[in-house]
């Protein structure tokens, strides 16, 4: 154990989310001390602040959204920001989430509402119908222009040939509002993490719909994500915090330490929410590890983020977008850093809703597919 | 100097928002417009077409933002300040002041940098106004303190106020510790014992 003093300090931004819990857990439980490391945990309102604090330098290592190193490296709407993710956080734990009468016309649809695809044949009848009388299009919210919540709702939606940009709104909402836009009719249902949906339900203002993991399985949620410039200065400061963090991420994950992890989360420089809140949330299926191992961020769903931005038109399809991409998501540094941690098995993006399959080395074959399916 | 760029101020905080208002009037900009809360922001912004929005880095509509300017056709598209990272010094000061700006495209930087550099000055004369209000009202909570403890301790001993202080001032010498920690146990055991 070495002292406070001696500790090299790195300053950790985050978004008081229940997935932010490895951060918290390798700070409070000693991972990060033990592995010669003072975090200091830096609690941020939005993800623009946690990219551009990341960006002047004001941050070392932040809780990312998967698909924001990414965009950031791409440039999309930003200055090209070259962000790695190195390690993921957790996988999981969002879900779909409609207004009470929003639900009543997706069951009056006749539709089988207890499988993703039934649901979303439901919301079409249900659009079909609003558009014949005239009426508003729904509106739906997520949380950012890249987050995981975006790309599933329209993923979720076009499976049956709804699209998305002319037949209803998406629009960003931040979680804390999310309940409090449903209830006053501004949206009509949305896509995020927990607790919100749970809220949502104890409020009595919505039904969740599906968790999203029924269609979208395994992918990486929140990732650590930090610029280039850090991991290249910092590689020894970089390998003890992965190693830190995949000491955490085992803790996370261990049925007998969730109590303790939910009181923690629970606090007010943290979540401050009822901890109560955050047992059920832990309960859901929000994971920190997978197969017991902390979470490799894959190339391959690197790229599968990259087709789903390139699908909905925030950037277009090039060779150096798609290699820029690949390169975002680094494995081989936890690997390095964390050697117990094993190779997953083939670990190629399973999202079959559309009948498509997913090939990363055909990248433009798939978009291509996509294209002819879009309505 | 007059200038017809029309700058939207997002800010919850109406003090600063009239700070920085004040600052950007003196030097010339008179089409500028103040949201406090974010309701119906989207339509609000179509209505103002603003040249130029600041919104403080606290605001968790931020967000909300980014996605609107991102996917508009019916606004102009106004971008974050770090498409040109030409002034990594100007970025930075503005992060570390707690604001941020977008300025729609093709706008000329010699008539943003004053923007922003007033913008940036306001903010971080808001923080040290700030910090010496909370200081201010320390100090006065803590003289309160001291009193109640003079006040018990004249009462319960037979003293006058300056014998009161002079015990508290020994006190807090002697354990190390600052007058208004000895006035509070003073006062908090007066009132376990009342």
């Amino acid at each position: 154990m070495n002292g406070t003093s001696s500790r090299i300090p790195v300053r950790v931004g985050f978004i008081p989310l229940v997935d932010c819990a490895v951060l918290v857990a390798a700070h409070e439980q000693g991972f990060a001390a033990d592995n010669g490391l003072e975090l200091h945990l830096l609690k941020e309102v939005s993800w623009a602040n946690i990219r551009d604090r990341i960006n002047v330098g004001m941050l070392d290592v932040a809780h990312m959204l998967a698909g924001m190193p990414i965009a950031q490296s791409l440039g999309i709407n930003h200055v090209p920001m070259p962000t790695i993710a190195p390690i993921a956080l957790s996988t999981g734990g969002n879900a779909i989430t409609v207004s009470r009468t929003l639900h009543q016309a997706l069951h009056d649809s006749g539709c089988d509402l207890s499988t993703p695809l039934g649901a979303a044949q439901a919301l079409r009848h249900v659009i079909a119908h609003r558009s014949e009388h005239g009426m508003a299009p729904l509106s739906f919210g997520h949380v950012f222009p890249f987050s995981c919540h975006h790309y599933q709702l329209r993923y979720w939606m076009a499976a049956v040939g709804i699209a998305p940009d002319r037949d209803v709104r998406l629009a960003v909402i931040p979680p804390p509002y999310m309940v409090k836009s449903l209830e006053s009719s501004q949206i009509d249902g949305f896509c995020v993490g927990e607790p919100w949906n749970r809220q949502a339900v104890a409020q009595n203002v919505g039904t969740i719909l599906m968790p999203v993991h029924e269609f979208w399985p395994n992918g990486p949620e929140k990732v650590l994500g930090l610029h280039q410039r850090w991991a290249d200065e910092n590689p020894d400061t970089l390998a003890a915090l992965l190693r830190a963090l995949g000491e955490a991420a085992r803790w996370c994950d261990d049925p007998s330490n969730r109590a303790e992890l939910a009181t923690l989360l629970a606090r007010p420089e943290y979540l401050d929410v009822r901890e109560e809140h955050i047992i059920d949330a832990l309960d859901g299926t929000v994971a920190f590890t997978q197969n017991g191992a902390p979470i490799r961020p894959e190339p391959a769903q690197a790229l599968w983020l990259y087709a789903q931005m390139v699908r909905w038109q925030q950037t277009p399809l090039s060779a150096e977008g798609e290699h820029a991409a690949r390169r975002t998501f680094r494995p081989d540094l936890l690997a390095q850093a964390v050697p117990s941690c094993p190779p997953p098995a083939a670990n190629a993006p399973a999202h079959t809703l559309d009948g498509l399959s997913f090939d990363p080395a055909d990248l433009a074959g798939y978009i291509q597919a996509l294209d002819s399916s879009n309505a | 100097m007059g200038d017809d760029l029309k700058i939207l101020v997002i800010d919850e905080d109406p003090l600063r928002a009239a700070i920085l208002r004040d600052g950007l009037s003196d030097a010339g900009h008179l089409c500028v417009e103040w949201i406090a809360d974010t309701a119906n922001l989207f339509a609000r912004i179509t209505a103002l077409d603003p040249d130029v929005v600041l919104i403080d880095l606290e605001n968790p509509n931020r967000d909300v933002l980014e996605q609107m300017f991102q996917v508009s056709r019916e606004i102009k598209r106004p971008i974050a300040m770090f498409v040109d990272q030409s002034d990594t010094a100007m970025i930075t000061a503005s992060v570390d002041a707690g604001v941020s700006a977008y300025i729609v495209d093709g706008l000329k930087k010699e008539r943003i940098k004053p923007i922003l550099d007033m913008t940036i000055s306001r903010f971080n004369a808001f923080s040290r106004l700030q910090e010496e209000l909370e200081a201010t009202k320390t100090q006065l909570e803590e003289r309160k303190i001291i009193d109640r403890a003079k006040g018990i301790l004249m009462r319960q001993k037979g003293i006058d106020e300056q014998q009161a202080y002079t015990l508290i001032r020994r006190n807090a010498m002697n354990q190390k510790k600052k007058i208004v920690e000895i006035a509070n146990s003073i006062v908090t055991a007066a009132d376990l014992l009342s």
